[in-house]
């Protein structure tokens, strides 16, 4: 094992429960810097719920949130402020509709960062650039395929600079062959230094890329682990059988 | 042999001779449509000539003379109607923007506010414009504030026309600002956006976009509603056809009126087809992911 860096994201028992429905049951969760989590667990087990509690987009039932030792379950925080510092994706329908593909990513730049025009539009085309769609860039999202429209998601998440990016099962929705080209983007990030956790189906990639995978089932962690330890010894029955029932899926498709 | 060239730009001959087919199939129907739509207007008319009563009823309802007379009159009272029509569309838009804003405030202070605009809606929607312009045109100056002085019965129309409408409206903007797809909201709160923000720069364009079809239908309806105010004394299109109506004892000035008013709204029924067709077209071709 590496050494470890400062630790960006710190979850202590967190609980999240809708009306009476407990959802989450006590999560502690820990992110150094330069590291990408994945979170895994079958559909319902509370992957979003928490992803969506770290970016203040839920309020919390119990626990605390530390973002860079800041207490980001305090109430008296200012949100829009946390929220500037994490960047989240997910599934699908992340683009404005109504906007072209350079003015999603300038959007916030102008507007959250107080960029100008000139010096946004610059800082888009160039991401854009590095993820090969600056001939795209008027284009509007419908014009786009899947793939491309998450890159492009995610860079706009990007080019806030986020403390931690979390990243909600972004390639699920995506026809097979371009699931790939989502997960290249994921992994240069990641050699760039962004700190990602990552709800995710791709156990390949969260077995190659990811520094930390958490098993989630019923809200709780059932086990959790270095990327390599956890897929290669798995430990708990549960955790055993997800990811066989997942491979087997995978192997179908 | 003739595949090829028909995939170079040339079409087979089998391609031509079933172009040809339909061409004739569709010239033929076109003439087939257009003959018995004279043939129809024909009948039509000479039932209507046949009539009884056509006589008489052509002189009270369609005489030229008459026509030419009041035109300018009831041209005149379109200006006002006009004007009416502009100060309540921009009222109503303003006005039904904000209701639909306040009720989309999901916080429990405001709840108050919440329940209130849906009073407001639900009493606006419900209650008969009429009742809506003879309540603040004859109430309204009747509380005797004397620092309004006397408001001039376009000014009391316009504002029942706004309440009335902004209900309406306030209902159309809240359905469409449901209606944009809530990861929109979310993607736009992660990016660090206020809720302002989000409502402004997010939320409200697209949802201007899904409801500019029925925006434009309740302009149409307004269209026709100014001529209302006449029921309040303000001589617009139809009051003026009124006085020109008693006038000269006949009917054609109402005529007059109600064909400039159709006239008024064929551009803007146009319109709302066409953008109506533009959206459902997008709306089919938009695949997102
Ligand atoms: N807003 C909500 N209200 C009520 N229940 C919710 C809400 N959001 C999620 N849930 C419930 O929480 C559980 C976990 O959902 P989720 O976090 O989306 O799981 P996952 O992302 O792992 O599929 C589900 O049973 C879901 O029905
Ligand atoms: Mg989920």
């Amino acid at each position: 094992m590496s050494e470890l860096g400062p630790m960006i994201l710190n979850v202590k028992g967190l609980h999240k429960s809708f009306e009476d429905k407990d959802v989450l049951k006590g999560i502690d969760l820990e992110l150094y810097r330069g590291q990408i989590v994945a979170l895994i667990g079958s559909s319902g087990s509370g992957k979003s719920t928490l992803l969506r509690c770290v970016n203040l987009l839920e309020e919390i039932s119990d626990g605390q949130i530390f973002l860079n030792d800041e207490d980001i379950s305090e109430p008296t925080i200012n949100q829009d402020e946390v929220r500037r510092q994490i960047g989240l994706v997910f599934q699908a329908y992340n683009l404005f509709a109504h906007l072209s593909i350079e003015e999603n990513i300038t959007l916030a730049l102008r507007h959250v960062k107080g960029l100008s025009t000139a010096e946004a539009k610059a800082k888009a085309l160039a991401l854009l650039d590095r993820i090969g769609l600056a001939d795209k860039a008027d284009e509007y999202p419908d014009k786009l395929s899947g793939g491309q429209q998450q890159r492009t998601a995610i860079m706009r998440a990007v080019a806030l600079e986020p403390t931690l990016l979390l990243l909600d099962e972004v390639t699920s929705a995506l026809d097979p062959e371009l699931v790939g080209e989502v997960l290249e983007l994921i992994r240069d990030l990641k050699a760039g230094g962004t700190s990602i956790l990552m709800a995710t189906h791709e156990l390949t990639f969260a077995r190659d890329v990811a520094d930390w995978v958490v098993f989630l089932d019923g809200g709780v962690i059932i086990e959790e682990g270095p990327a390599k330890e956890f897929f290669g010894n798995p430990q708990n029955p549960r955790t055993i059988e997800f990811l066989q029932r997942l491979r087997r899926r995978a192997g179908d498709a | 042999m003739s595949n090829t060239k028909a995939r170079q730009g040339q079409p087979s001959e089998i391609e031509l001779n079933r172009r040809a087919f339909r061409k004739s199939r569709k010239q033929k129907s076109t003439l087939v449509a257009v003959l018995s739509t004279i043939g129809f207007a024909i009948v039509a008319w000479l039932s209507l000539v046949n009539t009884p009563g056509w006589d008489r009823v052509q002189q009270s309802f369609f005489d030229y003379d008459t026509a030419v007379k009041a035109l300018p009159h009831v041209l005149d009272g379109l200006l006002l109607n006009l004007r009416v029509l502009f100060f309540s569309a921009i009222g109503v838009l303003v006005f039904g923007l904000a209701l639909a804003l306040l009720r989309t405030l999901r916080a429990p202070i405001f709840t108050p506010i919440r329940l209130l605009v849906r009073g407001y809606v639900d009493l606006f929607r419900g209650l008969p414009l009429i009742i809506v312009l003879y309540l603040v045109g004859f109430g309204i100056p009747g509380l005797r504030l004397e620092f309004l002085g006397r408001i001039p019965a376009e000014v009391l129309g316009t504002t029942a026309l706004i309440l009335t409408y902004s209900a309406y409206v306030a209902e159309v903007f809240r359905a469409g600002i449901e209606a944009v797809h809530p990861s929109q909201r979310l993607a736009a709160r992660s990016l660090g956006l206020t809720y302002a923000q989000s409502m402004r720069l997010v939320v409200l364009p697209q949802a201007f976009r899904k409801v500019a079809p029925p925006l434009m239908n309740d302009f149409v309806s307004l269209q026709k509603d100014v001529g209302l105010i006449s029921v309040l004394g303000a001589v617009d299109a139809v009051r003026g056809a009124q006085i020109e109506v008693a006038h000269f004892a006949n009917f054609t000035p109402y005529v007059i009126a109600g064909l400039l008013f159709v006239l008024l709204a064929i551009p803007t029924v146009r319109l709302a087809d066409y953008v109506t067709g533009r959206l459902a077209k997008r709306e089919q071709a938009g695949g997102v992911l």
